[in-house]
């Protein structure tokens, strides 16, 4: 496959959270601001890009019967490394993604790509492919973090737009981002349909 | 009072699913049928009490025990993993209609973020072994509260006229959203 078409094809056409609507927990959970969405986007990319890598240097070794405890205990590695150097080195982030970063080990796109993709790859296409991936998560991820920003607090990256008294706080809140992803996945859905 | 708090908290105030967005994706996945739905309940309130006391003893006795605290996302994803088919293997042997019922959900819950999540989040609130074993219960049925609310509101959306582009998972999400807004209305009972 041409690799730019490799690389290009987790932003819109195989998007894994407007198209493949997988891994909703920290899509939800965390992009109460675009900031938040970013740094998840980036630490999740990370480790599907490195886990892609491995699997796809160790596939010849791994037994058929065990591949996805092994896919599993290689990917949890990778998200203890993310966790301790975020720790040490973002801490605010860190603390503010909290219980969402050990969850990466259980977010379906990292398992998802490791199974049909990097299994069957060779090296470089497989970690184009986490790369591209992974970067299409973080363009969704930090959408819908500013758009909830801007219509939550009036504020993007931070920057304030307008006042936050004329904020609508729910958009912050829970119910804000069911909705929020729910308006864009339908957006989304007719965007690919023109 | 302690149990009590812990308990309200976990189903209404903090719901697992609505408010803290773990296990999403079964939420979403099976919620199309009440039946399944509540089989599946039924499976993540088993597996996520068993778990959590598995993991907890793991943490204290092996983990903190040796100093090897920064092994826990390995070792728990593990123990999961391997605690969900031990489950299935015993279930299959000892009471075929059990298995029949919640077999087909039991490979699906080893990627459900909420068990993982609830066994950490007991680790890092500092609770003692039973009230962890409360703390999962409680959030077992939080979820199974959840999931079976949102199954009998989505079995009567299939009956209803929605406008084309939000037909499947747009309007299931944002039928989440005004539930998750219903639930806010317990925040101010803790």
């Amino acid at each position: 496959m041409n690799q730019w078409k490799n690389f290009t094809k987790g932003f819109i056409k195989e998007n894994p959270v407007f198209v493949l609507v997988l891994g909703m927990c920290p899509t939800l959970g965390v992009t109460s601001s675009a900031i938040n969405g970013l740094g998840m986007g980036l630490a999740t990319t990370f480790v599907l890009m490195m886990s892609n890598i491995v699997i796809s240097l160790v596939k010849g070794v791994i037994p058929d019967k065990v591949r996805i405890p092994s896919f599993i205990v290689i990917i949890a590695a990778f998200v203890t490394v993310v966790q301790l150097l975020m720790q040490a080195f973002v801490p605010a982030l860190f603390k503010s993604l909290g219980l969402f970063i050990p969850l990466i080990v259980v977010n379906c796109i990292v398992l998802g790509r490791a199974e049909a993709f990097a299994s069957k790859n060779k090296v470089g296409s497989s970690a184009i492919d986490g790369l591209g991936i992974g970067l299409g998560f973080t363009f969704a991820l930090v959408l819908l973090g500013s758009i909830r920003e801007i219509l939550g607090s009036g504020k993007l990256f931070n920057i304030t737009l307008y006042s936050e008294n004329f904020g609508t706080l729910i958009f912050v809140l829970a119910p804000g981002a069911f909705i929020v992803l729910g308006y864009l996945i339908a957006l989304i859905n007719r965007l690919k349909k023109s | 009072m302690n149990y009590f708090v812990i308990v309200l908290s976990a189903i209404l105030v903090n719901n697992i699913v609505l408010m803290k967005f773990l296990g999403i994706c079964p939420f979403l996945g099976v919620s199309k049928r009440l039946s399944t739905a509540m089989g599946m309940a039924g499976a993540v309130a088993f597996v996520m009490t068993l778990a959590t006391i598995v993991t907890y003893l793991i943490q204290i006795y092996i983990l903190n025990k040796f100093g090897l605290a920064y092994l826990q996302t390995i070792a728990f994803i593990l123990v999961i993993a391997a605690l969900v088919q031990l489950v299935e293997i015993i279930l299959k042997k000892v009471s075929p209609p059990l298995y029949q019922a919640l077999g087909i959900f039991l490979p699906l819950i080893t990627t459900n973020c909420a068990i993982l999540g609830v066994a950490i989040l007991t680790i890092q609130n500092e609770f003692n072994l039973l009230e962890g074993v409360v703390f999962a219960i409680s959030n077992a049925i939080g979820f199974g509260l959840a999931l079976t609310l949102f199954a009998g509101i989505r079995e009567h959306l299939d009956l209803q006229d929605i406008p084309k582009g939000l037909k499947g998972t747009p309007i299931a999400l944002i039928t989440a959203g005004i539930l998750a807004m219903a639930f806010m209305g317990f925040s101010g009972l803790v």
